[in-house]
């Protein structure tokens, strides 16, 4: 009898931690703060700055889903996390959304139960060498090492790339891109491999960038986005829609500055909706109405978080390639605000 | 009257108060609560466990260990590429954990006897020095210690290439930025250390024992020397029976030079012994064999670390064996090494072991720490990358635990063993 009561109370105690986990969305309105995980430090993408305040590519998204959430961009706490230790902060609940550079794969999605909810940057992994190496292609580089950070999708490409060209080479292993560029700078490996942003924003760190080559081998697909855990569907929707806002807002040319006389004066319906002047767009996630034109007045469109992070004025320099609209030949594309 | 008082006397039947306030059931009482409260607690562990792996979708097991693991791994004792299993990287990562806690345990011993005796050495500056050694590795994190010998190895030594020598280089007779030493055999770079590799030529072939290939030439090779030393011993015992029977030890130092060595060499010989050494390529080194850095950098670091704390306890262990034991061994006519290796060691052993295996097993558990410098051991491939590929972090660190104790288990089975047989025998 006693025993029965007690499972019983187990059951319950079990059942309920399940419940709490799947309403992110209630939790962090409750909190009164997003806990986002970013990266320990990718310059352009998610890096403190000089005073302490993190900035970047992926760092803007989590600034405007705690504008469109909590109406405050600021109202964001960020969990650096590296390559090994990222799922795992997900996965129990130590961070509301990761938002740094994370592969979109199958086994992601499924066994490790968690969602894409968007593809923020369509990426391919590439390999840096430097200059007086003398090579101008990745198919040169039998027998060389290789540092590589471990825990990442590039870990497999790289071994799959040199298995299918034959070649042979030695990886190693580093725990995050710092340690990568001081082993790589040092000489303990001929060639970096990760996603060519990633290499793009660590040669403009290095001391001298001129000296380091970006092979023009792109040798897989990475589809980096942000990630919510498996399950909690609506926490999905609001993650993936306030991406779409920043997208919709670059295509109907509304930016930080006029956002504000954009939902005065505008007539089209789409950016009416979509900046809460009239519909129930936000409320269908349980947001406020004007969620998304905060998250748009805090940190910009798409194109102007691009350009103000990793874009051809930064020193980091990337053409916008396959992150160019879908009007202007490239892959980014928002399904309509209706 | 005995018999009548302890009838009368109360708590012949047995009544439920009893088990609080009769000291006899008392401690049976608490212990029973105790049991009870700690099954409790291990059961709403493993039920809340259970409940929020379903409530994720997530499923307890094994089956991924026989995937295809996917990834390279540098150092490799045993064969791999990545077709292998999960299950074989994690044999690679154990074997990588072995080889730094095995040799680790080796040299520290080796370093805290010496820098444990020198300690105490009578004079001044010797003393001072090992006191300072001891305070500096003792008192700094170990992790601070690997990354101080990784970092300046990676720096400071020349890249692969600065070993180059180009035509032009040649034609203006400069010379190459670095070179190798030791007879151009041995290059130092900032990869590791690029030493010749024993090759012969006539080889006896391998066996594969549960897919771990053992080396039947190395094994030959081991059993040759084996029977080298029994042979030795055979003769220095006739030796000593001579000198007892007759007072003159016959000379026996080129038969035992002899028979230590010719049959070895002999045995090379007949294998085709030869050393296959390092050359440059396009960008590494190739042949030979590579002792990277992180290896180098992990096992100094562990080994001067746990060597400092070994100091300690053979230092305490020399100063328990009495003073009288030393005057005793000096009035006999011993000189001070022989008393100490006669006298004083083998009674210090018995203070020394118990202590000495706890710092076993923290050398051993420590070489985890070889991720900060990219050495790939158990953590690296079972509790890193497997982990990280798979998502199955439950699963990897219960069986990386598991895996940890077993060892830590065995290295201190075999040390009580070994105690046990130095103890102080009590007839």
């Amino acid at each position: 009898m006693k025993r029965s009561v007690f499972f019983g109370a187990l059951t319950v105690a079990g059942l309920a931690a399940g419940a709490s986990a799947a309403a992110t969305l209630d939790e962090v309105k409750a909190r009164g703060e997003l806990i986002c995980g970013s990266n320990t430090g990718l310059a352009g993408f998610g890096a403190p700055d000089a005073s302490g305040n993190w900035q970047g590519f992926d760092v803007a998204l989590c600034k405007a889903l705690g504008a469109s959430v909590l109406g405050d961009a600021t109202k964001v706490r960020f969990v650096p996390t590296t390559g090994e230790t990222r799922f795992t902060a997900l996965a129990s609940g130590e961070v509301d959304v990761l938002i740094r550079n994370s592969t979109w794969t199958l086994t992601r999605d499924t066994e490790l139960a968690f969602d894409f909810v968007a593809v923020n940057y369509y990426d391919g992994q590439g390999f840096m060498v430097k200059r007086d190496l003398g090579v101008s292609s990745a198919k040169e580089l039998d027998g060389a090492t290789v540092c590589i950070q471990t825990g990442t999708t590039t870990e497999l490409n790289l071994a799959d790339f040199f298995k299918s060209n034959n070649m042979t080479y030695t990886p190693v292993n580093v725990a995050d891109d710092s340690e990568a560029q001081r082993q790589y700078l040092a000489g303990a490996c001929d060639a970096y491999t990760t996603d060519a942003s990633g290499l793009a924003a660590s040669r403009a760190t290095m001391p001298d960038p001129g000296s380091h080559v970006i092979l023009p081998e792109i040798i897989s697909k990475e589809p980096l986005g942000p990630v919510v855990r498996h399950g909690d569907n609506n926490w999905g929707d609001v993650v993936r829609w306030t991406y779409y806002a920043l997208l919709t807002a670059e295509e109907k040319g509304i930016t930080a500055a006029n956002v504000e006389e954009v939902a005065a004066s505008s007539t089209d319906p789409e950016v009416r909706r979509l900046l809460g002047v009239e519909g129930d767009m936000g409320a269908k996630l349980g947001l406020d109405p004007d969620a998304f034109k905060r998250a748009i007045a805090a940190v910009g469109n798409y194109g102007e978080v691009f350009e103000a992070n990793v874009g051809e004025a930064t020193p980091i320099g990337l053409a916008r390639g396959l992150n160019a609209l879908w009007t202007q030949g490239g892959l980014q594309y928002a399904p309509p605000f209706r | 009257m005995h018999m009548a008082m302890a009838s009368d006397a109360p708590g012949n039947e047995f009544r439920l108060g009893m088990l609080i306030y009769d000291t006899r059931y008392r401690s049976l009482t608490i212990q029973v609560i105790v049991l009870i409260l700690f099954g409790l607690a291990v059961a709403w562990l493993l039920n809340n466990t259970v409940q929020n792996l379903e409530a994720k979708g997530r499923t307890f097991n094994y089956g991924f260990l026989w995937q295809r693991a996917g990834y390279d791994i540098q150092q490799q004792l045993i064969p791999y590429t990545n077709d292998s299993t999960h299950f074989r990287a994690l044999l690679v990562g154990l074997m990588n954990t072995l080889v730094v806690a095995i040799l680790g345990c080796i040299g520290a011993t080796i370093v805290g006897i010496i820098v444990g005796v020198l300690r105490l050495s009578k004079n001044w500056l010797v003393s001072k020095l090992m006191t300072i050694y001891v305070e500096i590795f003792r008192n700094i994190p170990l992790l601070l210690w690997i990354l101080f010998i990784f970092v300046p190895l990676g720096e400071l030594a020349p890249n692969p290439t600065d070993f180059r020598v180009t035509e032009e280089m040649q034609a203006a007779g400069e010379e190459p930025r670095a070179s190798m030493i030791l007879f151009d055999t041995v290059a130092i770079t900032a990869r590791g250390v690029n030493a010749p590799y024993p090759l012969l030529e006539r080889p006896l072939g391998t066996v594969d024992v549960a897919g771990i290939p053992f080396n039947l030439s190395v094994l030959a090779f081991l059993a040759v020397v084996g029977a080298s030393f029994y042979a030795n011993s055979l003769i220095r015992r006739r030796a000593r029976a001579v000198q007892e029977a007759t007072g003159v030890r016959p000379v026996i130092w080129w038969k035992s030079l002899l028979i230590l060595f010719a049959p070895a060499i002999v045995f090379l010989w007949a294998l085709g012994f030869h050393l296959e050494v390092p050359e440059l390529t396009r960008f590494n080194f190739s042949g030979g064999v590579l002792v990277q850095n992180s290896f180098i950098a992990l096992l100094i670091a562990l080994i001067l670390y746990t060597g400092a704390f070994i100091a300690e306890i053979v230092r305490a262990g020399i100063l328990a064996v009495s003073k009288g034991q030393t005057e005793a061994a000096f009035a006999l006519g011993l000189r001070p090494n022989r008393t100490m290796s006669l006298i004083i060691l083998p009674q210090a052993l018995r203070v020394i072991i118990p202590p000495l295996i706890s710092q076993f097993l923290n050398l051993t558990k420590n070489t985890s720490l070889g991720i900060a410098v990219s050495y790939l051991d158990l953590r690296g491939t079972l509790g890193g990358i497997t982990l990280n590929q798979t998502g199955r972090e439950l699963e990897c660190m219960l069986l990386m635990m598991l895996i940890y104790l077993i060892i830590s288990l065995i290295i201190s089975s075999l040390m009580n063993i070994y105690n046990r047989s130095v103890r102080l025998k009590e007839r």
